[in-house]
């Protein structure tokens, strides 16, 4: 196997262990630093995650699957999350969702072929007095506006490398 | 407990203005922080949860059920460890008020969490926070490790002969993760599928051991009971539904937010006073009062107290106080179908009811909104609908249920309208 946590995640992780009764109980957190760590959840990770574990490789992707925030493809260096409910919807969410899609060229579920970006519609991020809200990573960017997003997206392509 | 430690009124949970955080030990100690706890940890355990019962604290969480009454519900003689769950997922469309403790001040939080834990006996406690709340778990982490460098946690709580740990543990994007029992399974590395009760979680929770499981605003509202007295709580609030009320306002509104009132306030109050109205002064056409699960009110039915009985009376509820507006202009079957849609995408899957009749919903109301809707189809939504309530293992199917019969009875020559054109009138 040659997948290893950085000395950093591998310090999150001990410490993890230390926190519940079992073994289980610390997968979705160690997921979480997995995926965070190694870009997504391939099969290769999964194992590496249920091998740290000791938990059988079925346990392992039974949990995965179930959550949407645990990546099983690949996502772009920016992944841009467009809160599609009620709220945002409300506020012209669907406005911004064919903005980006257009800007980006990319619907939906899809990549950029840069690898720069992705684009996800998603639920509620509890933004709603302050919508409509997207999620780029670990940030939040709220009261949106096309301008706004065309901004945002192109300060993160001048920061990630791109033209 | 002495009245300098009164903000004024309406800054008792809300303490922080916008921008505004306190996320430093000492200058939460400069407030009268940790009194409550000193308080609370010098009674029994058995009197501090007499205390939360006399002040008539119902559960922020969505269902409003009292705090101290199901703390009770512990068998006293099990020798199991308990555990303190406290919900942070956060994940009720239209909802945004957990967010603001965990993000600006998350000591009335931990304060909160320290007395429930040593009401019910326990000594761990893990506080599920939604995984898109990045920052929020670090910021929670960072408030966390400055209470244990304190002796505010560990191994003798403020010297105290009691033990307790709090622990983060992130959700990984799964709304129904915010139920109870699906809380509990994916704490324990599963997937969150809800389980059958009973038993219920007070008696078989967490690793099989007692569990309690409270919202965020809830545990916030313990500490006010102990840094004012359950006296002073009610009176914040009702007789039999006591304290302040975090509402979180959103849709057309000029200025939508968190804003906390008294338990009760009147919704017109909220929406014009507080939220100075809606955009560009149109008329309402419906209000969603408790989160995108409970039933819509009509502008006609307005003129109403925000408190658990009073909602529960006019047919719909309080949920987690997240009130969505909508004006007129605005199609009620395009709002109904980003509803639905949430719901079928959220459901778990393993009861049959909801699998296959929140998808049922949520196809007849995208055709009806797109246009090709056939006559008979808002009967077969009712139908649909009541097929659902009463008849799956967890709350979520009746949530998918609720909004589409309001909407339906309430909207209904909309509806019909829709399907007679064979278009939305509202050009969507
Ligand atoms: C589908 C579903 C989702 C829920 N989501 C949440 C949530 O995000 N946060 C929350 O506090 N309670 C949520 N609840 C309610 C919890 O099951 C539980 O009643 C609550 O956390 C108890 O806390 P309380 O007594 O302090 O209100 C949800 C319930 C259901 C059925
Ligand atoms: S009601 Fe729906 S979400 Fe709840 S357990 Fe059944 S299938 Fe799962
Ligand atoms: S509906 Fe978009 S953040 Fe809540």
């Amino acid at each position: 196997m040659t997948l290893a946590f950085t000395a950093e995640s591998e310090e999150k992780f001990k410490a993890l262990l230390g926190r519940y009764p079992n073994r289980q109980a610390a997968l979705i957190p160690t997921l979480v630093i997995a995926d965070r760590e190694f870009g997504y959840l391939s099969r290769e990770v999964m194992e590496y995650v249920a091998e740290r574990l000791d938990l059988p490789k079925t346990y392992v992707l039974n949990t995965a699957t179930f959550y949407t925030l645990l990546h099983k493809q690949p996502v772009g260096r920016y992944h841009v999350q467009v809160c599609v409910n009620v709220s945002c919807y409300l506020n012209g969410a669907d406005h911004i969702a064919d903005h980006l899609k257009r800007k980006l060229g990319i619907g939906f579920g899809e990549i950029t072929e840069d690898g720069l970006f992705s684009l996800e519609g998603v639920q509620c991020l509890a933004s709603c007095g302050t919508a409509p809200a997207i999620q780029v990573n670990d940030d939040y960017h709220e009261n949106m506006t096309p301008e706004k997003a065309d901004q945002l997206i192109d300060s993160l392509r001048q920061a990630g490398g791109g033209q | 407990m002495n009245d300098q430690t009164i903000e004024t009124p309406g800054k008792h949970l809300l303490r922080c203005g916008p921008g505004e955080d306190i996320l430093d030990l000492d200058r939460h100690l400069a407030t009268g922080g940790f009194e409550a706890v000193k308080k609370a940890l010098d009674m029994q355990p058995d009197a501090v949860r007499e205390e939360v019962k006399k002040g008539n604290l119902r559960g922020r969480g969505g269902a409003g059920f009292p705090a101290g009454v199901k703390w009770g519900f512990i068998p006293a003689d099990n020798p199991k460890p308990r555990y303190l769950l406290v919900n942070a997922d956060e994940g009720e469309p239209g909802t945004f008020k957990d967010r603001y403790f965990l993000e600006h001040d998350p000591f009335p939080l931990l304060e909160g969490i320290i007395i429930s834990a040593y009401a019910i006996g326990a000594n761990t406690s893990y506080i599920y926070v939604r995984g898109e709340f990045v920052k929020q778990i670090r910021i929670l982490e960072d408030c966390i490790a400055q209470l244990y460098k304190s002796g505010y946690l560990g191994e003798k709580v403020l010297g105290r002969d009691y033990k307790l740990d709090i622990y983060v543990h992130p959700g990984a994007g799964a709304y129904i993760c915010g139920e109870e029992s699906a809380l509990m399974e994916s704490i324990e590395g599963k997937p969150g599928r809800p389980r059958n009760r009973p038993p219920f979680p007070a008696v078989v929770g967490l690793f099989g051991c007692p569990t309690i499981i409270n919202n965020v605003e809830t545990m916030a509202c313990v500490s006010l009971v102990f840094r004012h007295g359950a006296e002073k709580f009610v009176q914040m609030g009702l007789e039999k539904d006591g304290g302040p009320k975090i509402y979180c306002l959103s849709g057309h509104l000029k200025k939508p937010g968190l804003y906390e009132a008294p338990m009760g306030t009147n919704l017109k109050t909220l929406i014009y006073d507080y939220a100075g109205g809606t955009l560009d002064d149109r008329p309402i056409k419906g209000v969603i009062p408790g989160g995108s699960s409970t039933p819509v009110l009509t502008a006609d039915e307005i003129d109403i107290s925000m408190d658990f009985s009073s909602l529960a009376a006019a047919g719909t509820m309080l949920g987690s106080g997240a009130t969505i507006v909508f004006t007129e202009g605005t199609c009620p079957v395009a709002v109904l179908k980003r509803i639905s849609q949430f719901y079928a995408h959220e459901s778990c899957g393993q009861c049959t009811p909801c699998r296959s009749g929140t998808g049922w919903l949520s196809r007849i109301v995208d055709s009806i909104e797109s246009g090709n809707g056939r006559a008979g189809d808002c009967d077969l939504l009712l139908d649909a609908a009541g097929n659902i309530s009463g008849n799956t293992i967890c709350a979520l199917g009746d949530a998918a249920a609720m909004p589409v019969t309001s909407f339906v009875t309430k909207f209904r020559d909309e509806f019909e309208r829709h399907i007679a054109e064979g278009r939305c009138p509202y050009g969507n």
